[in-house]
């Protein structure tokens, strides 16, 4: 103990003479370690917003998209031609136990007009499980009800992009807005949900109750239309089972021949958004890999400075050997001044990698996410790079001949 | 009782590329406690070699040598640092002190690496500092200190560890005529009042002339033993003050 003591001591004290070059070498593992630091925030971050926006979107969801058909040798993409009923939800939902809410859709794009404002957005006609799916509160006000369907009443849910554009500082509730110059009233608003992976604005929309839409907004080319089908699994482990059966269900409804194609298309929607995941745990582990390539170098820089003090430091050495240092001893000295170098040096790269982070993503307004582990990490890993580094020239000065080492001049 | 030194048909042999050179020719002797033994040689007469090999810092080609019964042999390197640390001071012509140190904490680099505990290692440096008068010294740093104090925190440090034997190499090599009798002042002192024994390599008669036994070498093999009957006293570094 005492003996590792005073090799600290001895060691701090040499980086202590030779300030700046001790500097300049712990700038290589400064920036190593500040760069890991803050490549893997960028990535944590990264992929903490993309979980965000898929708990956002509502989980285990699947939408059944209509369309997809042939019309004289072209094939249209989905949703171009509709196919889609409400009792096609309702058998998806009657048919399929794992199923927990169906959500039948008939979206569309409409001018929105209150007092001398106006808005472009689009409007979901839809049915009240469409909020229970994405887990979207109302902020203020009421939800619409089954008598709103059955009634297909003029009652419209705003979300807080609409509300911000038309309302300004104004309470919307009960206020009669305009949408394709048919009077509303607005019953409630919903909570902020902030954007959706790939950017839109899911504030930025307008619900109404279903039957409202097809019978007074968008019309219907055949009784019960809708586009879109937003279907809740009960849990995560009966999606693609899920997502089998409503293929059969519909198959079978829309009375489609086996060596037929699909008029409609079933998108497992968490599944677009893990593989957007994985894609940024790949990102940020290619970051981190780059970053620790700079490591690497510091690391280097650290050998070739260790190399210099030894060869700089032979008779001092070869006293030490004369009065009875052992080959561990030296080794101890010039191994802990490697480590200190690189200790020190990751210390101070944790506090750049944080500090450069934070104005990085105030500069860019990039999402950046912390973790304690990482940030051990990468003190160990400059540990072990300063102790990797460190060792052959530790070696090399444990191993010199004393009677040489003297003599050096 | 042993003799302190055994050295017997010690040969050291030194190959540079093709050419052999027969640094050391057989070479015995015997040195008991408390002798103060010079060393006498033209350069290159093997002389150095010889200190090497006593101070365990060199292994003979071959012959036998003891310290105090001890043959390095057969020891690893670091038993070999075990046994300079415990029974070997070193004195060095260029002082060999570690420059941004000071006196006190080179004085205690031996007792670093036995593992004595700071405050003891506090201690025994700061006696073995007053030993050769440097009270009130202890904090400078080599630079700051004269070619004579240099070269006696260095006899400082070569004593410190309590050695079986002080081994000089031209200890007064860089230093003038008047430092060079204060040092040897300290070394028959030390001889004589502590019983420390002494071999000392130089190369001027006159410093030779302070120790109780010459030995001369010539081409690798000794050629001339003699007791001094009437060693020079030194006037200098005599007394402790």
């Amino acid at each position: 103990m005492t003996r590792l003591f005073a090799s600290l001591r001895i060691a701090l004290r040499a980086l202590m003479v030779n300030k700046m070059r001790s500097a300049l070498t712990m700038l290589g593992i400064i920036i190593g370690v500040g760069a890991v630091i803050a490549m893997i925030a960028v990535g944590s971050g990264a992929k903490s917003v993309i979980a965000e926006r898929i708990a956002s979107m509502g989980s285990n969801m699947l939408i059944v998209m209509s369309g997809s058909s042939t019309s004289g040798g072209f094939r249209f993409g989905s949703g171009t031609v509709p196919t889609l009923t409400v009792d096609d939800a309702k058998a998806i939902l009657s048919e399929i136990p794992s199923v927990k809410y169906v959500a039948p859709t008939l979206p569309g794009v409409a001018q929105v007009v209150y007092g001398n404002q106006n808005w472009s957005t689009s409007i979901q006609g839809t049915t009240p499980e469409m909020l229970d799916i994405r887990e979207w509160p109302v902020a203020s006000g009421r939800s619409f009800t089954q008598q709103d369907l059955d009634g297909a009443t003029k009652v419209c849910l705003l979300g807080m992009t609409v509300v911000e554009n038309l309302f300004g500082g104004i309470d919307p509730v009960g206020q009669i807005v305009r949408i394709k110059k048919v009077p509303f009233t607005v019953i409630g608003v919903l909570g902020q949900k902030g954007q959706a992976s790939f950017g839109q604005d899911q504030d930025d929309t307008i619900f109404v109750p279903l039957t409202t839409a097809q019978k007074r907004l968008f019309g219907m080319q055949f009784p019960g239309m809708v586009r879109t089908i937003t279907v809740q699994a009960r849990g995560p482990e009966v999606m693609g089972e899920v997502e089998e059966e409503i293929n059969a269900v519909l198959r079978q409804r829309h009375r489609i021949q086996p060596n037929q194609e699909n008029d409609f298309t079933v998108r497992n929607l968490t599944e677009i958004m893990s593989t957007a995941q994985e894609t940024a745990s790949v990102m940020s582990l290619l970051l981190g890999a780059i970053a620790s390539i700079s490591l690497m170098v510091g690391g280097i820089g650290i050998m070739n400075i260790m190399l210099v003090s030894v060869t700089e430091r032979t008779r001092e050495i070869g006293i030490r050997i004369a009065v009875g240092a052992k080959g561990r001893d030296i080794l101890l000295q010039f191994l802990i001044e490697s480590l200190v170098l690189s200790l020190i040096g990751g210390i101070l790269g944790i506090a750049i990698g944080v500090a450069g982070t934070l104005i990085l993503s105030s500069v860019t307004q990039w999402p950046t996410l912390f973790s304690m582990q990482a940030i051990l990490l990468a003190f160990l890993f400059s540990g072990s790079v300063g102790v990797f580094f460190g060792f052959y020239p530790a070696r090399k000065a444990s191993m010199l001949n004393p009677i040489e080492a003297l003599r050096y001049e | 009782m042993d003799s302190l030194i055994q050295v017997q048909d010690l040969v050291k042999v030194y190959s540079l590329g093709e050419v052999e050179v027969q640094a050391l020719r057989s070479v015995s002797l015997l040195v008991e406690r408390g002798e103060f033994v010079a060393i006498m040689g033209a350069s290159g007469s093997g002389k150095s070699t010889f200190m090497n090999i006593l101070g365990f810092l060199d292994r003979p080609t071959s012959g036998q040598y003891l310290l105090e019964g001890i043959n390095g042999e057969n020891l690893s390197r670091d038993e070999l640092a075990e046994i300079r640390n415990r029974k070997i001071g070193f004195v060095f012509q260029g002082f060999n002190l570690l420059s941004r140190t000071s006196a006190l904490e080179n004085v205690e680099l031996p007792l670093v690496y036995a593992g004595t505990p700071t405050s003891k290692r506090k201690e025994m440096a700061q006696k073995a500092l007053s030993e050769v008068n440097l009270n009130g010294r202890e904090h400078h740093h080599p630079s700051q200190l004269s070619g004579g104090e240099q070269q006696r925190v260095a006899i400082a440090r070569a004593l410190v560890n309590q050695p079986s034997i002080l081994l000089a190499d031209e200890p007064t090599g860089n230093l003038d005529s008047k430092t060079s009798e204060e040092i040897m002042g300290i070394f028959q002192r030390l001889n004589r009042e502590m019983g420390i024994t002494i071999i000392m390599i130089t190369h001027e008669p006159d410093i030779a002339a302070f120790a109780k036994r010459n030995i001369l070498f010539k081409d690798g093999s000794i050629v001339d033993d003699h007791k001094n009957s009437a060693p020079t006293l030194a006037t200098r570094g005599e007394s402790r003050k």
